[in-house]
């Protein structure tokens, strides 16, 4: 099947971005180097297209009983203009995905999803939907670029009359970023400051650039999927397929405060509430790894010698200066300052285990 | 860029021989791809390669990727600068950035590898670079 591609591909390839397949899109990994674009973000300013990443909006009389029945947290406390993160859950309790929602009427919500799950998660919203809301794949009619760092802002407000500084974390307006109308989101998978902007993507290329020209005085730094991978990683944030997916729970996932059983009724709730009577057997787990080697994704972590998990995530974390991961452990196993082992080509290289964020300042 | 007394491979490894040993690294091309190279794992001191097996380990930011011997033999000598400047096969890869050095076991298996020119033409039909 062809890759698909955001309105951004010539772009990239223009400027020299090295592409690779990312679940179906050929998406530019990295411009000058991942350290170099983790360095930026974490000190200064980067900008990433994030253009494939899936919009689906629910909009109707019952949009918000729809949300809040195939979500797990509580979407009747947003106020317009605020965002929440959630997740849409299997009623196994499983994940289908792991989602943003913005609230722009009471009527309206947006929802932000997984490149790779946008269709499977529009299939599973419109099998469940059982009310007066319609819901609308729109995926297409997007394009979004992340704007992220201690600089966002300041590069930002050179191109929008919207005042920026008072909106806060998880909080959106509509206004327009020169010139094009956007959602403008105070949001991010980077562990700092920024913002994701949402707009037509015949004003993507346009915006990109005014973007880069903006952020020049800044050092702002064009930045690719791989530097996105190692600042959530630092940031403790999950990914979906390898912290979360369809045979883990919220609770297994360490995402408890995102689900709200004492809301409406959910899909998932019931099996969630009978995990929780069963009590939890496994968590998912921060670690950093004391001996020399780096934890990679599937790697198996040893327990006094024995296999007792898996890594879901692991690398460099390039701000740290330490090799980090995230892994499902069995309880208690995965409590801080627990000493492991990870299985690195059949050696087994010291670890142990740390609360997360590992880098204490993300936000 | 890519010097003419060296003799290189498919996979991107290169090969210095000198005195019946060979000193292997990996090549601009390879160093490029893999992006910053964060840990490289060399073989002990003594070990026995062979030719198109596994022998080190080149970790990048993003992932491991296995550097296969180009040629067989004893390995006699490994880059210890690698420990703390993994970067060096970034910045040096044909000289600084070495990574093993190998007594030849088998002499006549250098020349089944290509020659500068050779390594050249074959980047120019099999990448975009």
């Amino acid at each position: 099947m062809a890759l698909r591609k955001t309105p951004l591909n010539a772009v990239h390839r223009a400027s020299g971005a090295k592409m690779v397949d990312f679940g179906g899109w050929d998406m530019p990994v990295e411009y000058k180097g991942v350290l170099d674009e983790h360095r930026a973000v974490r000190q200064a300013v980067g900008v990433f297209d994030v253009s494939h990443m899936g919009e689906i909006e629910i909009r109707g009389r019952q949009a918000l009983d729809l949300v809040q029945y195939i979500t797990v947290n509580d979407a009747a406390k947003l106020k317009l203009g605020q965002a929440q993160y959630s997740a849409l859950l299997y009623e196994h309790g499983g994940f289908v995905d792991d989602i943003l929602v913005h609230k722009v009427a009471d009527d309206y919500y947006f929802l932000c999803v997984n490149a790779s799950n946008q269709d499977k998660d529009y299939q599973h919203i419109q099998a469940h939907n059982r009310f007066d809301a319609a819901v609308d794949h729109a995926g297409d009619q997007y394009a979004q670029l992340a704007v992220q760092g201690p600089l966002a802002t300041a590069v930002l407000r050179k191109l929008t009359d919207v005042d920026l500084p008072p909106v806060k974390r998880y909080h959106f307006l509509d206004g327009t970023v020169s010139g094009a109308g956007a959602r403008i989101a105070r949001t991010g998978y980077t562990g700092e400051d920024g913002w994701e902007i949402y707009v037509a993507p015949d004003q993507a290329e346009r915006l990109w650039r005014q973007i880069l020209e903006a952020g020049r005085e800044f050092g702002i730094q064009p930045c690719g999927l791989g530097a996105r991978n190692t600042l959530r990683m630092e940031a403790g944030m999950p990914l979906y397929g390898h912290e979360i997916d369809a045979t883990i729970t919220p609770w297994e996932a360490g995402l408890d405060w995102t689900v709200k059983l004492d809301k409406v009724s959910f899909l998932g709730r019931e099996a969630l509430v009978r995990q929780k009577e069963r009590g939890i057997t496994r968590k998912l787990a921060g670690f950093e790894v004391t001996g020399r080697g780096i934890a990679r994704d599937g790697y198996e972590i040893l327990a006094n010698g024995v296999g007792a998990g898996w890594v879901t995530s692991g690398g460099p974390a390039p701000a740290l200066h330490k090799n980090i991961g995230m892994c499902m452990l069995p309880l208690p196993l995965g409590e801080p300052g627990n000493a492991l082992e990870v299985s690195v080509r059949g050696r087994g290289v010291e670890a142990i285990t740390v609360p997360m964020p590992f880098d204490k300042r993300a936000r | 860029m890519y010097p003419e007394n060296y003799r290189y491979t498919k996979e991107h490894e290169w090969v210095l021989l000198e005195d019946g040993a060979g000193t292997i690294g990996i090549t601009d091309y390879a160093q490029h791809e893999l992006g910053d190279i964060v840990y490289v794992e060399v073989p002990k001191i003594g070990t026995h390669v062979e030719q198109g097996k596994s022998f080190a380990v080149v970790e990048s930011v993003k992932a491991a990727s296995e550097i296969f011997a180009p040629v067989s033999g004893e390995v006699i000598a490994v880059n210890d600068q690698l420990g703390s400047k993994p970067e060096l096969l970034n910045s040096a890869p044909h000289s600084d950035g070495w990574i093993a050095k190998i007594k030849l076991s088998v002499p006549g298996e250098i020349v089944q590898l290509l020659s500068a020119a050779g390594y050249q033409a074959y980047l120019a039909l099999n990448s975009d670079v």
